[in-house]
């Protein structure tokens, strides 16, 4: 369960949509059931009962600012790691800052529905958080099953960036702090094995891939208003993979594409129908370029450069990369 | 030499300026070097799309190497410098993947140093075919 309660949500929503100070709010209603929770935008203070506010609410609502600030000024609710993904739109000049009130919602990680599934079973007719329990009834037993809330945490909030919102305009709770998390250690992992077993990890992985490209739509990073996926002419349009050659193609491009801009907010791991592990892609990346040019983390900061639009004359050498790390040689 | 000795395909980025008037060198000087070394002429080295590299795997090369001139001799001031981040960080996420890091490659070399691009290429080549054939990244369809 959230410390924060709904009613202080709403209590937000509602004043600043009934003032006249916000024409719109940004937050998540309930889908289909209790878990499948989906970003919503409201404009009335009517609309709001379908809010809801809970362990399920893992959605980053940052990228709708880019397309309902063109209509409205906008008040969005975000949690600490939603933040990151505001400030890298802004760094890129996607929206307005005037058009937005950001509300800093605090969070205590959120519910990987895919985990909670495997511990309590398929058929999920009800979930119902209480303290740090989550009671789940299913089709296909009486009894409701409890299970332990942090045992079934999304791995972004395992491995969580921060407590601390990086920009807001008001906060509904007293300042977070900065957590500390070993969020590399699964890279490292692959990093080192052998290439050959790299690659069969990869595959295992990849040839799961339908290219739904929700892994896409969902990035807050990947905001082109035509995308190269989209392109026919590009050579990496969009169908479903048939080798490896297209399927680790994709993986590569997208990663890519964000390369310096990921917040790695876990968004697209979060939502990927086949349960590849999307992030570790992306942390290879962010950990790569710590390494050569220095921490770096996208949207801390508004305007700050990423490493890739920068350049030092002392670079390290694309050769002398690997030359740390010969143990797989 | 048995006939059927496997050879690999290197696909060589050359920048215009640099690396491009390097091989030419290295022709005039008839400096040997593979002739399964495929050049392609690009602008700078900073033109190479992460793309081109990728679909030269796709379409058969067993090794791609990136020539452009050397850092502070950019015809551009400053494209290579772009390059270097930009590969460094594209080659280890191929080596990531499992596409070997033998397999990639950046070198600089300006226009004065054909024997370097042979010497080069040589070396590469042996490298690439030590490994053996790409077959992480090739398509079966662009094959003949
Ligand atoms: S969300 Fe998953 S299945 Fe869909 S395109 Fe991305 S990686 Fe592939
Ligand atoms: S690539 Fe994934 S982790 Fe990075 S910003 Fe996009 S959705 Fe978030």
């Amino acid at each position: 369960m959230q410390k924060m309660t709904r009613e202080a949500l709403l209590e937000k929503a509602r004043e600043l949509l009934s003032s006249g100070k916000v024409s719109a709010v940004l937050g998540w209603k309930k889908g289909e059931f209790d878990y499948d929770v989906t970003p919503a935008v409201f404009d009335s203070v009517d609309a709001l009962e379908d809010f809801v506010w809970g362990d399920f609410c893992g959605a980053n609502l940052s990228k709708y600012l880019i397309k309902e600030t063109k209509k409205h000024r906008v008040l969005v609710f975000l949690k600490p790691c939603d933040t990151y993904s505001m400030n890298q739109l802004l760094t890129e000049h996607r929206f307005e800052r005037e058009q937005v009130h950001a509300v800093g919602v605090p969070c205590d990680g959120m519910a990987d529905i895919n985990l909670l599934r495997r511990k309590a079973g398929e058929g999920i007719v009800s979930v119902d958080s209480i303290g740090e329990e989550i009671k789940v009834e299913t089709l296909y037993s009486d009894e409701p099953v409890i299970i332990d809330r942090r045992e079934v945490l999304l791995e972004r909030c395992v491995n969580c960036k921060s407590k601390k919102h990086a920009a807001f305009d008001e906060l509904l709770s007293d300042a977070g702090e900065d957590s500390s998390s070993d969020r590399f250690q699964d890279v490292e992992k692959l990093e080192s094995m052998t290439p050959d077993e790299r690659f069969e990890f990869w595959q295992n992985e990849l040839s799961r891939c339908i290219r739904c490209n929700a892994c896409r739509d969902v990035c807050p990073a990947c905001t082109c208003e035509t995308c190269v996926f989209n392109n026919p002419s590009s050579g990496a349009e969009n169908k479903a993979p048939v080798n490896s050659f297209e399927e680790q193609m994709f993986h590569i491009i997208r990663a890519f594409h964000v390369a310096g801009r990921c917040t790695d907010c876990g968004e697209c791991a979060r939502v990927c129908p086949e349960h590849i592990p999307l992030h570790l892609i992306n942390r290879k990346i962010i950990k790569d370029m710590n390494a050569f040019y220095g921490v770096f983390q996208a949207g801390a900061e508004v305007g700050a450069k990423s490493p890739l639009l920068d350049y030092t004359v002392s670079d390290i050498e694309p050769g002398a990369v690997f030359d740390g790390r010969d143990h797989d040689a | 030499m048995p006939i059927n000795e496997y050879k690999p395909l290197i696909v060589a980025f050359c920048c215009n300026w640099c690396s491009y008037a390097g091989a030419d060198l290295a022709g005039n000087n008839r400096a040997n070097y593979p002739c399964d070394v495929k050049i392609i002429r690009v602008p700078c080295s900073c033109r190479v799309n992460p793309m081109f590299i990728l679909k030269a795997f796709q379409r058969g090369a067993d090794g791609v190497i990136l020539c452009g001139c050397h850092p502070g001799d950019c015809h551009y001031t400053s494209g290579n410098y772009f390059t270097r981040r930009r590969m460094a960080v594209l080659f280890s996420l191929l080596d990531f993947f499992g596409i070997e890091r033998e397999r990639t490659r950046v070198e600089w070399i300006s226009a004065a140093e054909g024997a370097k691009f042979a010497a080069t290429m040589n070396e590469f080549t042996k490298t690439v075919a030590a490994l053996g054939e790409n077959r992480r990244l090739e398509d079966l369809r662009c094959k003949k």
